[in-house]
């Protein structure tokens, strides 16, 4: 196990502990508001801090990665649902129609950039928490869709599959069998990846405002509210950047290594 | 020698300098936060269209000075009937528009039956209700007959509504605005600024700008910067309260804090349920507190209101007091009112951070007493849409900035829907009554009934911020109507 997938599992699971911890306990209320306290730098009432509305800002960054965490889990949880047997139905019917459908179908999510479809559609079904986590879920579709094909492509040709559908198993069978638990590798660095990826865009959807709407604390929207007082109480977007900025960090760091420990390649160079 | 020498450069440094100055001192640079969508203030209810317009390209027969006062505009005088019913105005000699032609009375007459035709698509078509006919007596008189005698008809015409336009230049009035003010429209550059320039044949005294270009900055963010960075000379109307005392402290900027028309409110749909009982908006009222709303979303911007009228004005009266802040006298009227365990509602918010920061206020006060406010955030366009004309709401967040409008409670389709004959009929008198005295008593028995009534939520005044770069002087302080007049304005010598 390498340093980085240490301290990037350890990042991870930090977060992933202050959201679950953010269900039973936090030091305050996270939506009570004391505005003559507002704007109050870290100190030892404050761990974090005050926002704008003397709300505690480390109650709002645990209840927030819940809200980044369950956005962005849920998210890529339904990009790997459509997108893996697409791409698993793509590479056993590979250059038919439906292998033409599915990847012509890909690139043209993929030709959009996925910030933009994701405003696109929250714009068209409304802001919210929920139709953030269908906007990134599209995006995350093709990714899936795509990855699975190609590794399944190069499975296809090994022997063992060529023995199991000489044993006259489905197409179907096979692809879930004994392609998929092959790729299954391969999908995990990638679902750690679009996680990582996942946070970031409803980050990103919440700072313009078409993310999880008030009073659900999001980090991208503490970070906008921050905005007009950065020169004032620069805590109040230091805070959620840098939470934004850890999570990621962390997730990508366990994604590379996982991938290093993952990789029967890379572990026969590294042997 | 050498002395003469750094003398020399010292003064040709100096010379530079004073020419520098003297460049930038006929200029201006002016920031509003919102771009008018055309330029023709008597065909749409934009506010921003004012904001550059008003006094400074157009003018009507009176006009608002910066401290509230209506005085002599293209009128120079004018004379009222023993009845009320007839105003004669004598309209000032060797006007023109910046196209050349001349200003008279057949133009007020063109101006003022626009206004008031039936297709007419002025947004405050209301404010000539009273006028049955505009008569051209001769070229510098005009007399206007009311059907009904109308104590506010100069308060009336000197809205940006009722500005005199030409029938020759109005066909582009949108695009190219033709006066009769004291700046001349040049150049609009969409999404950036508009230019206009000092009109020198103007018939009264002259502007000291030569020219002045308005820029339209709608990110906080980017005002503060833009600010800072001195790449504006004015900003009018700050959107960010909490930048203000840094401007202060800042010995480049001056900061005036003025007040506004602009009430703002929680509006409630009336006619919804549960907003339909008068026990569920009182109990509203009592859940909010206005302070820390004010201290909140404005920095302490602001002062409260208990009904809907300016805190500035002779005849408000102080009705805080009816709807204070006690969270378990709105728990009490929520039982009454058969909602003991709270009920469900949607808080639509615009854009700007009265109604954004204000409304997160307002929706974890209302969750105190029970109330679940589903917070949703809209654009100005989504607003006017699905809550002004679509009344399809149960609370949103506004202020009103048009001057001396409690006449809207007296529209029963106003989207607020509120509906009381008793309040109808006080508006009406009140339209009738030209007497001081009878004026201010009919208003405070309107501000009382609204009040009583809980029709809204009454927050507070909106302050009115304006940064400004040290020296600029002979800006209004206060914003008695949506305007920008830089008529008067000028850098310190």
């Amino acid at each position: 196990m390498t340093r980085n997938l240490l301290l990037g599992a350890l990042l991870s699971m930090l977060v992933l502990l202050m959201a679950l911890v953010s269900f039973v306990w936090t030091p305050y209320d996270h939506v009570a508001m004391n505005i003559p306290a507002k704007l109050q730098p870290p100190d030892a009432e404050h761990w974090l801090g005050t926002d704008h509305f003397g709300r505690d800002m480390f109650s709002m960054i645990m209840v927030g990665a819940r809200t980044s965490i369950a956005v962005a889990l849920v998210a890529v949880g339904i990009g790997m649902l459509l997108g893996v047997p697409l791409g698993l139905a793509a590479a056993a019917r590979k250059g038919s129609w439906l292998d033409e459908v599915i990847m012509r179908g890909n690139d043209l999510v993929f030709a959009f950039p996925s910030l933009v479809i994701a405003i696109l559609i929250t714009a068209v079904l409304g802001a919210g928490a929920v139709n953030a986590i269908i906007a990134i879920g599209i995006f995350n579709i093709p990714v899936f869709a795509r990855i699975t094909r190609g590794a399944a492509l190069s499975l296809w040709e090994r022997d063992f599959i060529l023995a199991a559908r000489v044993a006259g198993k489905s197409g179907a069978r096979i692809s879930f069998e004994h392609i998929l638990p092959n790729v299954m590798n391969l999908l995990i660095v990638q679902g750690t990846i679009q996680f990582s990826l996942g946070i970031l865009a409803e980050a990103g959807l919440s700072y313009v405002g078409l993310g999880a709407q008030p009073p659900t604390p999001s980090w991208g929207r503490m970070l906008a509210d921050a905005q007009t007082m950065v020169s004032i109480a620069p805590h109040l977007a230091l805070v959620p950047g840098v939470a934004i900025v850890l999570t990621v960090l962390g997730l990508n760091l366990m994604g590379d290594g996982l991938r290093d420990y993952l990789d029967p390649r890379l572990r026969v160079s590294r042997a | 020698m050498k002395p003469i020498s750094s003398l020399a450069f010292a003064s040709a440094i100096a010379l530079a300098a004073s020419l520098g100055a003297a460049q930038a001192q006929g200029d201006l640079t002016v920031a509003l936060q919102l771009e008018p969508p055309h330029l023709d203030p008597t065909s749409a209810a934009a506010g921003a269209i004012d904001s550059v317009v008003y006094s400074n390209i157009f003018e009507g027969l009176t006009r608002f000075m910066g401290d509230g006062s209506i005085v002599p505009g293209l009128a120079e005088s004018w004379e009222i009937s023993e009845d009320g019913l007839s105003y004669t105005f004598r309209l000032r000699e060797g006007v023109t528009f910046h196209d050349g032609t001349a200003m008279d009375a057949e133009d007020v007459k063109f101006s003022l039956d626009r206004a008031r035709a039936e297709d007419s698509v002025n947004a405050q078509k209301a404010l000539f209700e009273a006028i049955s006919e505009v008569e051209v007596v001769d070229p510098l008189t005009v007399k206007l007959t009311l059907s009904e005698a109308n104590g506010l008809l100069l308060f009336n015409l000197a809205w940006g509504d009722a500005v005199i336009v030409a029938p020759e230049s109005i066909a582009d009035i949108k695009t190219n605005p033709v006066g009769t003010g004291a700046f001349k429209f040049v150049d609009w550059v969409q999404g950036d600024r508009i230019e206009i320039a000092r009109n020198p044949d103007y018939w009264g005294t002259p502007a000291v700008l030569d020219t002045a270009t308005f820029k339209f900055i709608s990110d906080p963010t980017a005002a503060f910067a833009a600010v800072m960075a001195e790449d504006v000379d004015v900003f009018s109307a700050f959107p960010a309260p909490e930048n203000l005392p840094q401007f202060e402290a800042d010995p480049r900027f001056q900061v005036l804090v003025g007040s506004t028309e602009g009430e703002t409110i929680l509006a409630t749909n009336n006619k919804q349920p549960p907003f339909d009982d008068i026990r569920v908006r009182q109990a509203l009222a009592h859940a909010i507190d206005r302070q820390s709303i004010i201290d909140g979303a404005m920095f302490g911007l602001g002062i409260p209101i208990g009904t809907h009228f300016a805190p500035h004005h002779p005849a408000y009266v102080d009705l805080t007091g009816k709807s204070g802040y006690d969270p378990d006298k709105a728990r009490a009227l929520l039982a009454e009112a058969g909602l003991a365990d709270g009920f469900e509602t949607t808080l639509h918010l615009p854009p700007p951070s009265y109604a954004r920061r204000g409304g997160e206020i307002v929706a974890a006060q209302l969750a105190e007493v029970g109330i679940k406010a589903e917070i949703i955030n809209v654009e100005w366009a989504q607003w006017l849409e699905s809550v002004f004309r679509g009344k399809n709401f149960g609370l949103t967040i506004v202020s009103h900035t048009e001057p001396m409008d409690i006449g809207i409670y007296a529209r029963p389709d106003y989207y607020f829907q509120y509906d009381n004959k008793a309040f109808q009929d006080v508006m009406a008198e009140l339209n009738r009554t030209t007497d001081e005295a009878r004026r201010t008593e009919l208003l405070q028995q309107a501000q009382t009934i609204i009040a009583d009534d809980y029709v809204n939520g009454y927050l507070f005044e909106l302050a009115f911020p304006t940064v400004a770069k040290v020296g600029v002087q002979g800006l209004w302080l206060n914003a008695p109507t949506q305007a920008t007049d830089l008529t008067a304005v000028s850098w310190a010598q």
